[in-house]
């Protein structure tokens, strides 16, 4: 078994009367995307900002491949990090702001011209950083991230400010770092960033860790067996399935929302009293769905 | 399980060199710090030449040339001379009974030559009696009754007791106490060659000898006999809360002598009296006069023989071709703070605390390098300075104060050095309090405050205390004018004065960056980023 290349063991952290982290623990592993999602104000900075050695935690430890990260002797080069985007001297060029990066750990400027090329900034690299778009800015984050072509990678909320097309880039490019071996920590809000890209995901709120888990086990424990069914006899069908013990809710005109019976028994009851029906389908939760019903208990803010 | 990525960026160091590596790179690639560094330059030099500009001496029928002694150190030499031509060797002895002093009113100098105020006994209206401390009385040798001329002195002073003096700067006590018709003096002054010889007695009999110089060149017939001078008085009025005027008054002294006793060949047809250095350039001093009856001369005089002190009156020194490094200062401390809570506002400093987890490292890093581009651009700020600078003050008729080459270049490298030292402190505040605006005026309340603002505007006492004890205390490496205990001068540091010698007060400065550095990297190293 490989270590882990990110090990987060029970931090707890303090900011005045409100408790940031409360025994936050979880691993991040080599070759997996791993999605770290909560609401706004969850913890997930400043946890990201513990691993990097910036803010200390009153209790607990975060360990990059067993060593705490002020221990690394070239820190670029065992952890990228992307933590602000904007955090940029607007009169320093893109380019230059890799350059006083690379100088720092003892890199080579053509190293800068390599993930310049990598990220695709081109000749913006060579403008002032404070005409960027948000979504170049991600992207020389990204690029300083890449600079010490680092084993492991934490960024936080990457998509933030991306177009679409910007996102479906960045999911890709994700999915290749980790392709090729990499430990990468994405953090984002919007858990539907993450569908398709997270392998393994920790979600997070109010300082709590409130789950730890692969994308298909975190929809299949929410999607609960539920199943949609389309009738043109829905008067008739909500009682016969009332009848075999369904608890039965209709939905629109033609549709219902079962549970308590599955698929199968559902068709069969549904054809023993010949009533129409035009599809019976078990309902899988989005990604996005089962982190709302995850986290509504741990909404801080939550909408009244 | 996937196996680790294994990164392929070549072997290198992330060692102290690299961080300042890094750190330069951020300042050089800014162009806003890169202006800022300018700005240093051109604002001391801009300021400096305003203010040499303003500098403007003017005189009717052109300006009188100050007298120089004979070290080239710019002299006051004014006083009654009451003289005759002594060839060879010889000497004089007389006896000092009285030495009594006046203060002319205003009345009496007002709308008159001060030439004429005084002279020959002229009785003066309204005259305070009051004898100055350094008024003098006593016997010269002169190598000539030339301006500036070399000489030895023995003489009774208001305050101060017995004196031997020569060529302006030396000063040697005799025994102290002043004296009277009941308590006189005995004075003997002898030429051998070069060599002039100080005594003096109580009673004439038991002679001490005070002091022997040599006086190199001293030609073969000298001027040699009696003086009396009396210095200026500086009136001090405080009347408004931060206005002090000060006016200097001139001052007259008499001295009584007795049985004068001449030794040597006295080829000259008897005492002659001459006021010389009357109307001294920019020292007030008034006539005087001398009369003998019997082995009794009575001799009156005003001035002093003294080296000239008090920069307003006659010269200037390369600190008023260096006034501009105030506008320098602010600059530095602008540039000093900002090139750390520049990061902390764009949260930059994450990203350098990250790249750089040692965090002492890289506060001493960016002192290094913000220290080291202010020190540059303040030393070629202060160069011009000084050499356009004097330009401009001789181009308005100043007197420059010589000094050696040597003692400029420690003014501009002192200079550059309180500027560098002023950036790294501003940078330690800067980091101490995350806050551009915060610092910038905390560092300059510290250091800029005290002696621009509040210093002339309080006692000397605690004016000279604060250029001890605050960082204002770094000014002092612009001193170039030495304190002369035998001259009640203006010694205050907006005349150019310093409690502190030059480095002694850098010291202090450098002793106050060291601290805000010190306290700047604890900080840094307990808060979160």
């Amino acid at each position: 078994m490989n270590e882990p290349s990110i090990a987060v063991l029970g931090l707890r952290k303090r900011f005045g009367s409100m408790l940031a982290l409360d025994g936050v623990s979880f691993t991040v592993r080599p070759g997996e995307v791993t999605g770290f999602v909560g609401p706004n104000g969850a913890g997930k900075s400043t946890t990201m900002r513990v691993i990097l050695g910036l803010d200390t935690a009153d209790e607990g430890s975060a360990l990059i491949c067993g060593r705490r990260y002020r221990d690394l002797p070239r820190p670029l080069c065992h952890v990228g990090a992307l933590l602000d985007a904007g955090a940029l001297q607007p009169g320093r060029s893109g380019r230059n702001h890799l350059l006083w990066l690379a100088h720092s750990q003892g890199l080579r400027a053509r190293r800068v011209d390599e993930v310049i090329d990598q990220l695709g900034l081109g000749s913006a690299a060579r403008r002032p950083a404070g005409g960027y778009s948000l979504g170049m800015r991600q992207r020389l984050g990204i690029a300083a991230a890449l600079l010490g072509d680092p084993p492991v990678l934490v960024l936080d909320e990457p998509f933030n400010g991306m177009d679409p097309e910007g996102i479906v880039w960045m999911r890709g490019f994700l999915r290749s770092l980790a392709a090729q071996g990499r430990a990468v920590l994405v953090s984002s809000h919007l858990m539907s960033e993450l569908q398709d890209t997270a392998d393994h995901l920790v979600v997070i709120g109010r300082g709590r860790l409130v789950a730890d888990t692969t994308v298909a086990e975190l929809i299949a424990g929410v999607s609960g067996g539920q199943v949609t069914v389309r009738t043109s006899a829905q008067r008739q069908a909500m009682s016969v399935l009332a009848g075999a013990g369904a608890a039965v809710a209709a939905v629109a005109s033609d549709t219902l929302t079962v549970s308590g019976l599955d698929s199968e028994r559902i068709v069969a009851v549904l054809s023993g009293n010949g009533l129409p029906f035009a599809e019976v389908s078990a309902r899988r939760a989005t990604l996005e769905e089962a982190y709302m019903e995850l986290t509504r208990e741990a909404v801080e803010y939550q909408a009244r | 399980m996937t196996r680790p990525y294994q990164s392929t960026v070549p072997a290198g160091r992330a060692g102290f060199a690299q961080l300042l590596h890094a750190e330069w790179t951020k300042f050089r690639t800014d162009r806003g710090w890169m202006i800022g560094l300018a700005a240093v330059a051109v604002a001391t030099v801009l300021m400096s030449l305003l203010s040499a500009a303003g500098q403007q001496r003017q005189c009717q029928g052109g300006c009188p040339s100050t007298p120089v002694g004979p070290a080239g150190e710019p002299v006051t030499d004014a006083f009654y001379f009451v003289h005759q031509p002594l060839a060879g060797s010889g000497g004089i002895t007389v006896r000092v009974t009285s030495m009594t002093g006046l203060i002319p009113s205003v009345a009496d100098v007002v709308g008159r030559p001060l030439a004429s105020v005084g002279r020959d006994g002229e009785p003066l209206r309204d005259a305070q009696p009051a004898l100055q401390p350094w008024a003098k009385a006593g016997i010269i040798v002169a190598a000539s009754t030339e301006l500036g001329s070399p000489y030895a002195a023995v003489m009774v002073t208001g305050g101060h007791g017995v004196r031997m003096q020569y060529d302006y700067t030396h000063d040697t006590a005799g025994a102290a106490g002043p004296i009277s018709p009941a308590s006189p003096r005995w004075l003997r002054l002898t030429r051998a060659g070069d060599t002039l010889t100080g005594s003096e007695s109580a009673d004439g009999v038991d002679w001490r000898e005070i002091d022997t110089v040599r006086l190199a060149g001293l030609p073969a017939t000298v001027e040699a006999g009696l003086f009396v001078t009396s210095p200026e008085f500086a009136e001090v009025n405080r009347r408004l809360p931060f206005v002090t005027f000060s006016s200097d008054r001139p001052t007259q002294a008499t001295g009584v002598f007795q049985d004068v006793v001449l030794q040597g060949a006295w080829p000259g047809a008897g005492w002659s009296g001459d006021d010389l250095g009357v109307p001294n350039e920019g020292y007030p001093a008034i006539g005087g006069g001398f009369h003998q009856a019997g082995a009794v001369l009575t001799v009156s005089g005003s001035g002093d023989i003294a080296p000239a002190v008090g920069v307003d009156g006659v010269g200037r020194t390369i600190d008023d071709s260096l006034a501009g490094v105030f506008a320098g200062l602010i600059v530095a401390i602008v540039l000093g703070a900002l090139f750390i809570t520049a990061e902390y506002r764009r949260g930059l400093i994450r990203t350098t605390l990250a790249v750089s987890p040692r965090r002492g490292r890289v506060l001493a890093a960016k002192a290094i390098v913000v220290g080291s581009a202010t020190f540059v651009a303040g030393l070629a700020g202060a160069a011009l300075s000084v050499v356009l600078g004097e330009q401009v003050l001789r181009a308005n008729h100043n007197f420059i104060y010589p000094s050696s080459a040597l003692a400029e270049l420690g003014v501009i490298v002192g200079t550059a050095g309180l500027l560098a030292v002023a950036a790294v402190a501003a940078l330690a505040v800067g980091a101490m309090l995350r806050h551009g605006a915060g610092a910038i005026t905390a560092v300059f309340v510290a250091i800029v405050l005290p002696f621009y603002l509040v210093l002339p505007a309080l006692p000397d006492d605690v004016g000279r205390w604060l250029m001890r004890v605050t960082p204002a205390a770094g000014f002092s490496i612009q001193q170039v004018l030495p304190e002369y205990p035998q001259v009640n001068g203006p010694y205050t540091p907006a005349s150019g004065y310093y409690p502190l010698p030059a480095w002694a007060g850098f010291a202090v400065l450098c002793a106050y960056g060291a601290i805000a550095l010190g306290l700047a990297v604890l900080l840094l190293r307990r808060r979160d980023a």
